[in-house]
């Protein structure tokens, strides 16, 4: 079985806090080519930044598999300069803005510190109160920092250990990535091993589509970050749409807005996870989508599942995991791969 | 004056909710101890700092500077599992807290916990608060220890502070929380900085109070055991920004305000603005129509009465993780109160005239 030790956090710690906002992923694509350079026997950027990875196989004729994660995180573009430090921006991704307000952030490729503030509770009216405030009644403050239109921003969390969890802004894909380099680093010979280091997820999918047609791939694995909605209930009833729960392992999926899983991948997954006992949890079929569902439909098809270690707070300035499940995630996908024959195709 | 902008972060990184100053009490003295004659405890807990005054008169007069050094903040109300229930400390806007980094100073472990605030999904409230504003009593924090764990760590009515680090926004803004109102003791220590070579008549009580943010409780009490002859509250006060404008915002970085109001003895106002207009640093009116929201009503009103003036420095995002203030107007302040300090004449009280 694979370990994660202290190599392991220090590579995903600094993936965690690089800056890498849906269409400016620069910051984690350096690291992931300075970290995969030794390993992979091809390496490429494509059209629109993704980086392409493929490590040959032993045998003759194997089953390429790919495996697909994202390098891009939700986050802010600068829109418009109103002078004085204060700036407009948009949220670029899937944001609730109710985590803005009162939140500090980084800006640009310098990381300039800025904060997102808002009008005193003393100032503000009864009925303000009541209201959350919309991103557009909010802005960036960099006192007397400067940027340009069009730079991206995104929260200024750092990565922490806490007990059995990691907190970080961003585990929302950067634990994928630290997976996909992990299983590169220990490729397993029999099949041929495709990694697309994906960006613009966040925005629909948009890496991941053309990721899957220069690969074409026997079968794909999208290695995701799913939210775990498994908080308490505030009256104490049972918390029935949890989604996915913490400690529980990767969760595998069956269906969700973008695909419906590969029922024979599906299969083989819990299998493996059975055989070689780890924990694993099945994701609860609904909402959202990962790049699995573009990879799908790339040229004429291809047989997908996702696989993610859950997070809670999504899209926020502090999401929260366990180690146990990246753990869980980075060998279940590990021993799959290990074990995995053209067999598993047939119907 | 010396760059106090190391100690404001150290204040501002050090714990110290309201009626639970300890920790930041202790910076404090620490630092004011090579500043003053003597420094002291009250019976809850302010800081006192005693700067004796070369006037010959007995007793001598004083004044009394009170800046609060209590900050806002969250307490544990119930723990469930792995998550904890909160309410608030002073005067905290629900609006500001899903996603904000918090330390939870976990009392069975004496250990502080990093975690953050979480916002539960809709479908784990009652219907009737599960969108738009969700309020304190709704919202959740994760440690992201186990049950287990965290039962081993933290009690009901253990502390829980905003942990968003002190960062400087550019040159000479720094921003974080509570810097409401440690950047006014940062003033007040410049103050003392600045006595140590300037001749001053007058004792000087230099107070960092604490309760100021429910109730003004160490101002009150402070000032009753001191009896000073004038008392000035130093606090923050509203600077324009985003969200934030009108007659009760001053820009950030452009000068101080003085207060204009009942809480404010006029002749007190009156000898600051003549102070501040000689030594050229800017200096606004602020109008006080009622209260002044700082320890200046509770330094007023202690006793048989004590005249009282109040100065403040702009501040943006008052009460939230990020508040911004200018260095430039801290500097400011500990030059106004030190040079109107030096000010104050042995007879100063008997020229003291309504009309």
């Amino acid at each position: 079985m694979l370990s994660i030790a202290q190599p392991q956090f220090k590579l995903l710690e600094k993936l965690c806090n690089a800056m890498s906002v849906s269409g400016d992923e620069g910051e984690v694509r350096r690291i992931v080519l300075e970290e995969i350079k030794p390993y992979a026997d091809e390496i490429q950027v494509d059209a629109l930044g993704s980086v392409l990875a493929r490590k040959k196989s032993a045998v003759k004729n194997p089953l390429r598999v790919l495996l697909d994660a994202h390098m891009d995180e939700v986050g802010f573009m600068i829109v418009h300069d109103e002078g004085d430090g204060i700036y407009q921006f948009k949220t670029v991704g899937g944001i609730d803005s109710r985590h803005l307000a009162g939140k500090q952030v980084i800006v640009g490729k310098d990381h300039l510190p800025g904060v997102i503030g808002l009008k005193p509770i003393h100032l503000a009216e009864r009925s303000e109160l009541r209201h959350a405030p919309e991103v557009d009644a909010l802005r960036i403050d960099l006192g007397a920092g400067k940027a340009k239109i069009g730079e991206r921003a995104t929260f200024a969390t750092k990565f922490q250990r806490a007990g059995g969890s990691i907190l970080s802004k961003a585990i929302d894909d950067r634990i994928g990535i630290a997976i996909l380099i992990e299983i590169l680093k220990h490729a397993p010979k029999q099949i041929e091993l495709c990694l697309s280091f994906s960006v613009q997820e966040e925005i629909g999918l948009r890496g991941a589509k053309v990721a899957g047609h220069y690969f074409e791939p026997d079968l794909a694995i999208a290695v995701d970050s799913t939210p775990a909605r498994d908080l308490p209930h505030h009256e104490g009833e049972e918390n029935y749409l949890y989604n996915a729960r913490l400690g529980f392992g990767p969760a595998i999926y069956m269906a969700n807005n973008s695909t419906i899983d590969d029922p024979r991948l599906v299969r083989f997954l819990a299998q493996m996870g059975d055989k070689h006992k780890v924990q694993y949890q099945f994701r609860q079929p609904g909402g959202g989508g990962t790049n699995a569902g573009a990879i799908q439909r790339s040229r004429a098809g291809a047989p997908v599942i996702s696989v993610s270690v859950p997070h809670r707070y999504t899209h926020s300035p502090v999401s929260i995991s366990r180690v146990a499940d990246w753990k869980n995630t980075l060998n279940l996908l590990h021993i799959s791969l290990q074990e995995m024959t053209r067999e598993l195709l047939h119907r | 004056m010396s760059d106090i902008l190391p100690f404001l972060k150290s204040m501002i990184s050090t714990s110290g909710l309201s009626g639970y100053e300890a920790p930041i009490a202790e910076l404090i003295a620490k630092e004011w101890t090579p500043l003053a004659d003597e420094v002291t405890r009250s019976r809850l807990g302010s800081v006192h700092g005693f700067k004796r005054g070369s006037g010959a008169a007995k007793p001598r007069p004083s004044v009394l500077i009170a800046t609060h050094m209590d900050a806002i903040g969250l307490m544990v109300s119930r723990i469930d599992g792995e998550f904890l229930h909160i309410t608030s400390l002073g005067g905290i806007d629900p609006r500001v807290l899903p996603g904000t980094p918090v330390t939870v100073h976990a009392s069975q472990s004496r250990t502080n916990l990093p975690g953050v605030i979480a916002m539960p999904p809709a479908h784990l409230l009652p219907e009737d608060k599960n969108s738009g504003v969700i309020s304190i009593p709704y919202l959740l924090v994760d440690t992201g220890l186990t049950a287990r764990e965290l039962a081993k760590h933290v009690h009901v009515g253990d502390l829980i502070s905003f942990a968003t680090p002190p960062v400087e926004l550019g040159e000479g803004l720094l921003s974080g929380h509570s810097i409401d109102n440690r950047a006014s003791v940062a003033a007040l220590t410049l103050c003392l900085q600045a006595l140590k070579n300037s001749a001053h008549v007058w004792d000087v009580w230099a107070v960092a109070t604490t309760q100021e943010e429910v109730g003004g409780l160490g101002a009150e009490t402070s000032t009753f055991a001191l009896r000073p002859t004038i008392a000035i509250a130093v606090d923050v006060t509203f600077a324009s920004g985003p969200g934030a404008s009108g007659y009760e915002t001053f820009a950030l970085g452009k000068g101080l305000t003085l207060g204009i109001g009942p809480t404010i003895h006029p002749f007190l106002y009156q000898r600051m603005k003549e102070v501040a207009q000689r030594i050229e640093i800017p200096a606004q009116d602020e109008p006080m129509p009622a209260y002044s929201g700082t320890d200046g009503d509770a330094l007023q009103l202690t006793a048989e009465g004590i005249p009282t003036m109040v100065l403040s420095i702009p501040e943006r995002y008052m009460h939230t993780p990020v508040e911004v203030v200018a260095m430039k107007d801290i500097q400011r302040a500990g030059r106004l109160l030190a040079e109107f300090i030096a000010s104050l004449e042995e007879d100063f009280m008997s020229k003291m005239k309504w009309d």
